[in-house]
């Protein structure tokens, strides 16, 4: 120790760190791996450097330290959900489907940008725009829209700005924020989540430190809502939660209440003094009407209730990656919501800084011109027709193909994106494996994915698992 | 900060329509304007026609006005209208980190090729110092960060928001503007072996003051004898010489001597994308396995945060980065930005000496990048802004990139006012 103390603080000029040979080729003349000896990432004393002098004065590090520190790392577990794209990817099946995220495809099992955003691009193009920094909060006029879309643009609330809305990373990053104000402001406050909810929901309050717990939500029985579990575990939790709704069409189940249970749901929720806390990722996927899918948010909000709402821009403008969505604060007052809106931008600073620009900028540009909003909900009715049809072929095919007598009719009452189809993991495994069908292992088919000419060959294959496995 | 106490009763009426539900956020205090872009919001509201925003660090050109760079034009030409926008992987673009690493780490590294650097897209440099700090945590928990002083604001936020306790090194020498070279280098000895230290790559933000080649060697020497971890913030890669070679030399000179760094990487400056929100993290391993292993595990940070990161921006610079000729073309436009920036420290410093100041101003030409530590106080700062119209961050910083032919003068004068003796 002594040793290098003193060697530490001899001054640089006669100490040439050798520029002829990098410290990596020193080493390997040592062992053929290299010298890097194993150590972990945990902080613990490292061992100093040993050195030599050699005759020319020069000093060499003859061992090597600090080695990485990632030794003890292993492998995250694939994500659930877009791991089944990866696995997707790798299969050389030519039957293979692709049912897994939740991301639109056409008749043809393509990818589809949407002809007004296209449109708008090409406007945004000619323009010229900058691409300097956002504020914090996102772009003024998105977060005007984006609003106006929820709550409807001739909502007092609106008009009494009660609501602080900043841009957020699409869903996640809005969600993710929203946790992170819970957390700051509502320490120990847990969130009530569906059972079964989307994957990322846990983590994503799991990663924030927010404490969470589940509500009965879907009852394999009936392949329904369990209305009455909702209830009661909404009851039973502590005063003052957050429960998290899924606006519409819910993810996974494609099973939502009706406007009579959200009045129930909203009754029990004032009557317990908890705050409810919206996702909405597929406003206007549900039933192809933007302001139908809202209302059950509206529904909330007209009763004078205060609650959150995370917005995704990914699947109804097909926006996916570009990462366009908000958090939407809705407060008792305008003084409230200015201060909310300052402690969003507060936890965004540090996280993102400022979100990016291009979506917002196509998502402003669209809902602000008549004709484009217009042709953007003529596309969004054909893309919620095109799910509504496979729905009506894939039903039509499970109950001439299957002589069982089960009922298969949950295909058509539920809606959106997705099915539940009730099959268990032994036998999502069996749809997989067997049929090359990739879908997530909670039973969830992504309907955006199923052409008209593959719902026999889909029909055959949850025909077969759900008999013949178990 | 908020008030700790539980939430207690709140008022509620039975009726469905009653507004009388007090609000649940009453405990919400408003929250500090953000130094930084606190003040361009500031600048925005001032309607003053000699008003100067030398805030922010966003390049200007001559006329003050916002860049999109040509290569950035084409490429966007290029990619607009025939791709989808499908999700891209949690990592993002695959090609975009390629190109990004290359860099970084320089075209023929061998950690490149021997796939040892685990590396995601990033949102930024801030999100990929956020992930950084978030992956520092849960791995090693009872670490802290050394952070130099001064520096980015928003450094602080981020290890803070990520729950990991900060300690701070001397950096920043006031009595010569430059940099405190013998405290920084007794801070690093002092730190306990193996401490984690937050190192900006070059055009340190805000002092523009940077290590010499010859002191990096040092300080990497020292970072190897006590087995420091070494984090690069490289958020102005070609815009402090102008050659992104050489300004990526502090890092080549830790990879020389063996050290396993971690680096967040930014396109907000050098190709002007600031608003498309791109970068990348980058951690060297000991080999591929490993590699994998951290990225996957980078990768599950990212996903409860945001998913996967915005496609646009990574596709401008995977296509700029990819084509030999758009690649040429950025390279030159970066120079051309950070020679106007020297050319402008050149201006001012001129035009202070000629009205007559008594003070040294060498340090505008000896600090380098986008930002001059001025050394004003905040007070002068504050009547810069009340007098002059004139923005800037009142830790004395001013954005050079602000700084044109047309306002240099009135920029002079007004700094020479408000530091001349009385």
């Amino acid at each position: 120790m002594c040793y290098l103390i003193q060697m530490a603080s001899v001054s640089l000029p006669s100490i040439a760190l050798s520029a002829t040979r990098s410290f990596q080729d020193k080493c390997k003349d040592k062992t053929k791996s290299g010298c890097l000896s194993k150590s972990a990432f945990f902080g613990k004393e490292k061992q100093p450097l040993s050195m030599k002098t050699q005759s020319d004065g020069r000093v060499t590090m003859a061992v090597a330290t600090n080695t990485s520190r990632f030794d003890n790392i292993t492998m995250a577990p694939p994500d659930p959900i877009l791991g089944v794209s990866e696995a997707f990817k790798a299969d050389t099946s030519e039957m293979k489907l692709n049912l897994g995220v939740g991301a639109y495809r056409t008749e043809e099992l393509k990818p589809y940008v949407l002809k007004v955003v296209k449109k708008a691009e090409n406007l945004m193009l000619e323009r010229g725009e900058n691409k300097e920094y956002l504020p914090i909060e996102g772009l003024a006029a998105f977060n005007k829209a984006t609003a106006e879309l929820l709550f409807g643009a001739d909502n007092p609330i609106l008009h009494q700005q009660r609501v602080a809305t900043i841009q957020g990373l699409s869903g996640t990053g809005s969600l993710r924020v929203a946790a992170a104000l819970i957390e700051r402001y509502f320490p120990g406050a847990q969130v009530l989540i569906s059972s079964p909810t989307w994957g990322n929901h846990k983590n994503i309050f799991n990663d924030a430190r927010v404490p969470w717990s589940e509500y009965r939500y879907y009852d394999p029985k009936t392949v329904g809502l369990d209305y009455e579990g909702m209830i009661a575990n909404i009851k039973a939790a502590p005063e003052g939660s957050f429960v998290l709704l899924h606006g519409c069409a819910h993810n996974p189940t494609g099973i939502d209440p009706t406007l009579e249970q959200w009045e129930k749901i909203a009754d029990v929720i004032q009557e317990k003094n908890h705050i409810p806390f919206f996702d909405v990722a597929y406003q206007g996927f549900a039933s192809g009407s933007l302001d139908e899918d809202a209302s059950s948010v509206r529904l909330f909000a007209a009763r004078g209730m205060e609650l959150l709402v995370a917005q995704s821009y990914s699947k109804n403008l097909g926006l996916y990656a570009e990462r366009v969505g908000a958090i939407n604060v809705l407060c008792s007052s305008a003084d409230a919501a200015v201060r909310v809106k300052s402690q969003l931008k507060r936890i965004a600073r540090p996280m993102y800084s400022n979100p990016p620009v291009h979506g917002a900028r196509i998502v402003a540009n669209v809902v602000g011109n008549p004709d484009f909003f217009n042709e953007w909900k003529e596309e969004m009715e054909m893309m919620a027709g095109r799910i509504k049809s496979v729905r009506q072929k894939l039903y039509d095919n499970l109950s001439a193909k299957d002589k069982s007598g089960k009922d298969w009719s949950f295909v058509l009452k539920q809606i959106g994106m997705f099915s539940f189809t009730g099959l268990n993991k032994a036998q999502s495994d069996n749809m997989t494996d067997k049929w090359h069908v990739y879908m997530t292992k909670d039973g969830r088919i992504s309907l955006a994915g199923l052409s008209a000419a593959k719902c026999e060959y889909l029909a055959d294959a949850i025909i077969d698992s759900y008999h013949n496995v178990s | 900060m908020a008030l700790r106490t539980p939430i207690t009763k709140r008022f509620i009426s039975s009726s469905h329509a009653s507004r009388s539900i007090s609000s649940w956020w009453k405990h919400v205090d408003p929250a500090p304007k953000d130094p930084i872009l606190g003040v361009t919001e500031a600048f925005l509201a001032d309607p003053h026609p000699d008003k100067v925003n030398v805030g922010v660090g966003a390049y200007r050109d001559d006329n003050g006005k916002p860049v999109v760079l040509d290569c950035v034009r084409e490429a966007e030409r290029r990619i607009a209208g025939n791709l989808n926008m499908e999700y891209l992987p949690m990592g993002g673009s695959n090609k975009m980190v390629e190109e990004t690493l290359k860099l970084a780490y320089g075209d023929d590294s061998d950690l490149i090729k021997d796939k040892r650097i685990a590396a995601i897209q990033a949102l930024s440099g801030t999100g990929a110092c956020r992930i950084f700090a978030d992956f520092q945590k849960r791995f090693s928990p009872d670490s802290q960060i050394y952070i130099p002083v001064p520096t980015w604001s928003n450094h602080h936020n981020i290890w803070r928001d990520a729950n990991v306790p900060q300690r701070t090194f001397h950096y920043y020498h006031p009595e010569s503007k430059g940099l405190d070279f013998a405290a920084l280098m007794d801070d690093v000895k002092n730190a306990p072996n193996g401490s984690f230290f937050l190192l900006h790559a070059c055009a340190h933000n805000p002092t523009g003051v940077d290590p010499t080649v010859e002191q990096w060697k040092e300080i990497s020497y020292q970072f190897k004898v006590k087995g420091h971890f070494a984090f690069f913030d490289m958020a102005y890669q070609g815009f402090a010489s102008g050659d992104p070679e050489r300004d990526a030399k502090s890092i080549r000179i830790f990879l020389e001597d063996g050290h396993l760094i971690g680096c967040s990487q930014s396109y907000a400056k050098n190709m002007g994308l600031y608003g498309q929100r791109v970068g990348c993290l980058s951690l060297v391993c000991e080999d591929e396995k490993q590699a994998v292993a951290v990225k996957s595990q980078l990768q599950q940070l990212a996903r409860p945060m945001y998913s996967n990161p915005p496609v646009h921006g990574a596709l401008i610079v995977s296509t700029i980065l990819g084509d030999p000729d758009l690649k040429q073309l950025w390279l030159k436009e970066v120079k051309g930005m950070a020679d106007r920036i020297i050319g402008m420290r050149t201006s001012l410093r001129e035009n202070i000496e000629k009205l007559g100041s008594t003070l040294s101003w060498e340090h505008i030409t000896n600090q380098i990048g986008m930002f001059c530590y001025s050394g004003m106080t905040p007070e002068q700062v504050d009547r810069l802004t009340k007098e002059f119209h004139i923005y800037m961050t009142r830790n004395g910083r001013i954005s050079m990139a602000g700084v044109t032919s047309g306002n240099v003068e009135y920029l002079a004068k007004a700094i020479h006012e408000v530091t001349k003796a009385a």
